[in-house]
């Protein structure tokens, strides 16, 4: 580090200008790809003013997006916030687009945009491109074109039938979204432009030669048994592929009263739900990527004399408030700091990889001392989402510096228990119930279509398996039940089954008030 | 090297249409708070941004969310300083926040969210179904300034007006129609004539030539004097009408009194009602003058910081205040040009004997110069339960009363406290004048 020379500098003062932007990004290119070996979507970094930044906000963070109210809703929200002070915008946003788009904020100093440019044109870029989880459930190159077929279409229907229809459909289905996505199987990609078009010729082909004479036809006279019913209701099941999970896909599908436009509003809201699906399972490690990428390479640059001291000072102090964890009983405690935990963890990795202690090289002895830390991370990156990735890679190391522990709360209790902590007996269960915590599956309510009477009352059935005893808000399930009800048509049934006992705890319906 | 994109000079508001639809799916609701907010104290803060709670009815989006008093949870926390495994801790209370409990739902943060509508909705808002009163709207349409307008064209005008490209096209077209020699063919004979005179020897083929040709020069030179170039009845003028076009203008003329008998109380509750009369007109005419008038035993035009601020005392004589605005009336705003309104706000108190002079002055020339009189008598809170809408009370009232009867644009009213003015002003412009109470 005495060598250091002093004339390299990307950049001086904070002013930043086209020519220093990208100076400063090809030296955190080089970095990024030749010594730390990342992988990244081709770059497109787009400068946007504050104002522009709400904006981005308020539609989910997509530079396209369908109007709805509830948008307006949230761009309300997130200025009113701003504009107090309460918070700060973003520096950057990034979207897991093929280019990768990263919108950086026109205040930033030249330090700050050379931050967020390794931070998201590199770390977030590395991992959309690399996890698992992205590379299955969304499709990158697709999407940008996909807004904008949706953008389109919700305004096409909007002048056909009216904002108050598209909107009913929408409020509906957003309502839905939690219940919107594959959990369990694959789910089926995103068909290219050109199937979608070939798909949308059809159905109007449908509409322009629909014919009304097909519906006088006499039906079929039934006779039924109840053994035949029975048998009915397994056909049934088979045929509509039932239980399913994907109340949105169900809807689209089946949905007894929809008309084809609706069908495709809720595919459209379904398609958004899955793409981001995968972000909110990798918080953690997604934040805690972006950051150790762009620790590691400022810190390289600084070593090679090309970020001066002043500038280093002010990317500290930003890199230390945006890592900050306050303790549980500190008035600032919003949670767990996806950025710190993931932070940290990344760090322990390389420590551990490099300078084991005794402890370590028992709880990691795949990696431990191995030396190479970046392909230790690498492979992490690629392959776990925050639940598999806490529950491998947490070391005790890491549990000590944050001083975790685990507390019970059970609500036939009068009291809170503290189950384990950081010790050598607590450590496995902290751990665990940790992981646990980011299991965005196992946390959100599971509710799944059981059965329909098509031939009879028509009634749609569903169950949320309750787990560990925790209910539903009434107000809400009501509400959103009478959604489902609406893209449904007839009469929907909820029926809480407890997950171990197979006991039904409650049920309710929208045909009568729930007692 | 990298796609950079400069997106600043992006048109901006691109979310506008998201709150609109946003504002429109809450109107109800804002409305009844922006309603509340104006009643309860801050009538003179209408006329500014407003924060209004965040609308919970209309904008609620529901989905299955975990109730929270019910199983079995698990947190896992940092930074813990004195616990063991095994510790037993009481339950904070509900909504506690803070120690350890996991993550505040996002429905705390919801009460606290103010949602900023700028003066232009909260204005929206506030008058959403108020209107002038038929009559005016009437009036508005007799009006008698004109403004001229391009309408088509006409045979007769000024020379000034003469539309020179439709002229010529109707000449070019009566001079093909009619075969007008041109003056090519003209020229050619002449030339040919000149031609043949020029020759020295002229045989009698050329000279019966020369004949033929100067007969038809002749004929063509009188043809051309037959079909001028330029006919009257080519000639046409543009056309303008005269387009009535609605007056615009409007005065405001605010009378108030100030003896001593007038408190701080009374003042203040008077000048709520103005300023949201002004705001009202302020939005239905594009330009708005407003005359101050302030008395005692005499009255004088002031300026608003003193109308509504400095303190003068004296007897009453509410006539003089009458007197005064038909001066000006006359002296600058005639009201064939004008829109004129008056709102008078008094707490009653007269001189005796002059409160019939005032009812006088109201039917006969008042009410004849404006679109619309508002009489506002504050009251003593505690006088409501006796006077209520009963035709007893001061003189003056009683003196109106009579001329409330005879004139539709006359309208009186009682104030007692703040929250009666925004009903008040309700009553007066609401949208039916025919649901008026007249109990």
């Amino acid at each position: 580090m005495a060598r250091r020379a002093t004339s390299g500098l990307l950049f001086q003062g904070s002013d930043w200008n086209f020519a220093t932007l990208s100076r400063a990004y090809d030296a955190i290119e080089q970095v990024a790809l030749e010594e730390m070996g990342l992988s990244v979507y081709p770059n497109q970094l787009e400068i946007i003013t504050s104002e522009q930044m709400l904006d981005a906000y308020s539609s989910v963070g997509m530079p396209l997006m369908y109007q709805h109210w509830s948008f307006g809703k949230r761009f309300a929200y997130e200025e009113h916030h701003y504009r107090k002070g309460h918070r700060g915008l973003a520096y950057e946003l990034v979207i897991n687009s093929n280019p990768c788009i990263t919108y950086l904020m026109e205040e930033n100093t030249m330090a700050m945009q050379a931050l967020v440019t390794a931070h998201a044109a590199f770390g977030h870029n590395h991992f959309f491109k690399n996890n698992y989880l992205f590379r299955q459930w969304t499709d990158a190159g697709a999407i940008l074109s996909y807004m904008d077929f949706a953008k389109k279409y919700v305004m096409k229907c909007e002048e056909r039938h009216g904002n108050a229809a598209v909107e009913a459909i929408l409020d509906s289905a957003h309502a839905l979204m939690d219940q919107g996505v594959f959990r369990y199987r694959r789910p089926p990609r995103l068909s290219s432009e050109k199937v979608r078009e070939r798909a949308r010729e059809r159905l109007e082909y449908e509409e322009q030669t629909y014919s009304d004479l097909w519906r006088t036809l006499p039906q079929v006279a039934e006779n039924r048994d109840p053994a035949e019913a029975e048998r009915d209701a397994s056909e049934r099941k088979k045929v509509l592929n039932l239980p399913e999970e994907n109340l949105l896909y169900f809807l689209e599908k089946h949905s007894l009263i929809l008309e084809p436009w609706q069908r495709e509003l809720l595919r459209i809201v379904r398609v958004i739900a899955q793409y981001f699906y995968p972000q909110r399972q990798t918080k953690v490690m997604n934040e805690g990527c972006a950051t150790f990428v762009h620790y590691t390479i400022i810190n390289r640059l600084y070593d090679q004399g090309r970020i001066g001291e002043g500038h280093m000072l002010e990317l500290l102090q930003s890199h230390s408030n945006v890592v900050f964890q306050p303790d549980f009983d500190d008035r600032r405690y919003p949670g767990i700091n996806p950025y710190a935990l993931g932070f940290a963890m990344m760090q322990d990795i390389q420590r551990i990889a490099t300078e084991p202690t005794a402890e370590d090289r028992d709880w990691f002895p795949s990696f431990a001392g191995n030396g190479d830390w970046m392909e230790t991370l690498r492979d992490a990156w690629a392959n776990h989402r925050d639940e598999s990735f806490i529950l491998q890679y947490l070391s005790p190391a890491v549990m000590r510096r944050f001083r975790l522990f685990h507390l019970q709360d059970r609500s036939s209790d009068r009291f809170v228990e503290v189950a384990s902590i950081h010790d050598e007996r607590g450590y496995s269960a902290v751990r665990s119930a940790l992981a646990n915590s980011y299991d965005v599956g196992a946390n959100q309510p599971d509710i799944q279509v059981m059965d329909v009477d098509l031939l009879g009352d028509r009634q749609l059935r569903l169950q949320h398996n309750v787990k560990r005893g925790i209910l539903l808000d009434e107000g809400s399930r009501d509400a959103t039940l009478r959604h489902i009800r609406h893209l449904w048509g007839y009469e929907v049934s909820l029926a809480g089954v407890d997950a171990q006992t197979g006991r039904t705890v409650y049920e309710c319906s929208t045909a009568k008030k729930p007692e | 090297m990298p796609n950079f994109i400069d997106r600043r000079l992006n048109p901006k508001d691109k979310s506008l249409g998201n709150r609109q639809r946003f504002l429109k799916r809450a109107r109800e609701e804002l409305k009844r708070v922006i309603k509340d907010q104006v009643k309860s104290d801050r009538i003179i803060d209408v006329d500014a941004a407003h924060g209004v709670p965040m609308p919970t009815d209309g904008a609620t989006e529901p989905t299955f969310q975990p109730s929270r008093g019910s199983g079995e949870r698990n947190y896992v926390l940092p930074g813990n300083k004195e616990f063991s495994a095994g510790d037993r801790l009481p339950k904070p209370e509900a909504g506690g926040g803070g120690g350890g409990k996991g993550r505040p739902g996002t429905g705390e943060s919801d009460d606290d969210f103010q949602f900023i509508l700028s003066r232009e909705e909260v204005l929206d808002l506030f008058f959403e179904d108020l209107e002038l009163p038929d009559m005016v709207k009437l009036s508005l349409k007799e009006t008698v300034t004109f403004k001229p307008r391009r309408a088509g064209f006409a045979t007769a005008g000024t020379p000034t007006n003469i539309n020179v490209g439709r002229t010529m096209r109707n000449s070019f077209g009566r001079r093909l129609a009619l075969h007008r020699p041109k003056e090519k063919e003209l020229i050619a004979i002449a030339d040919e004539i000149a031609q043949l005179e020029a020759e020295p020897e002229v045989s009698a083929k050329d000279r019966l030539r020369l004949k033929e040709l100067r007969s038809e020069l002749e004929r063509i030179e009188k043809k051309r004097r037959r079909i001028p170039y330029v006919d009257p009845v080519d000639i046409r003028f543009n056309r303008f009408e005269q387009q009535p076009l609605p007056n615009a203008n409007a005065v405001m003329f605010c009378l108030m009194d100030v003896s001593a008998s007038m408190g701080e109380r009374e003042k203040d509750l008077a000048k709520r009602f103005f300023v949201l009369l002004h705001l009202f007109l302020k939005r239905r005419y594009e330009r708005i003058d407003i005359v101050f008038i302030r008395h005692t035993d005499e009255a004088r035009e002031v300026d608003e910081e003193t109308f509504f601020y400095s303190t003068q005392s004296g007897g009453t004589i509410v006539s003089t205040a009458l007197e005064e605005m038909i001066r000006i009336v006359e002296d600058r705003y005639p009201s064939q040009i004008w829109n004129i309104y008056a709102a008078q706000a008094s707490d009653g108190d007269n001189i005796i004997g002059d409160s019939e002079h005032c009812a006088a002055l109201l039917r006969e020339k008042l009410t004849k110069l404006c679109q619309y009189y508002a009489y506002v008598e504050i009251i003593d809170e505690r006088e409501t339960e006796i006077f209520g809408s009963t035709d007893n009370g001061t003189a003056l009232w009683r003196a109106y009363r009579t001329v409330d009867g005879e004139k539709s644009n006359f309208q009186m009213t009682r104030i007692a406290k703040p929250a009666d003015i925004y009903p008040v002003f309700r009553r007066l412009f609401a949208r039916q004048p025919a649901t008026r109470t007249r109990k």
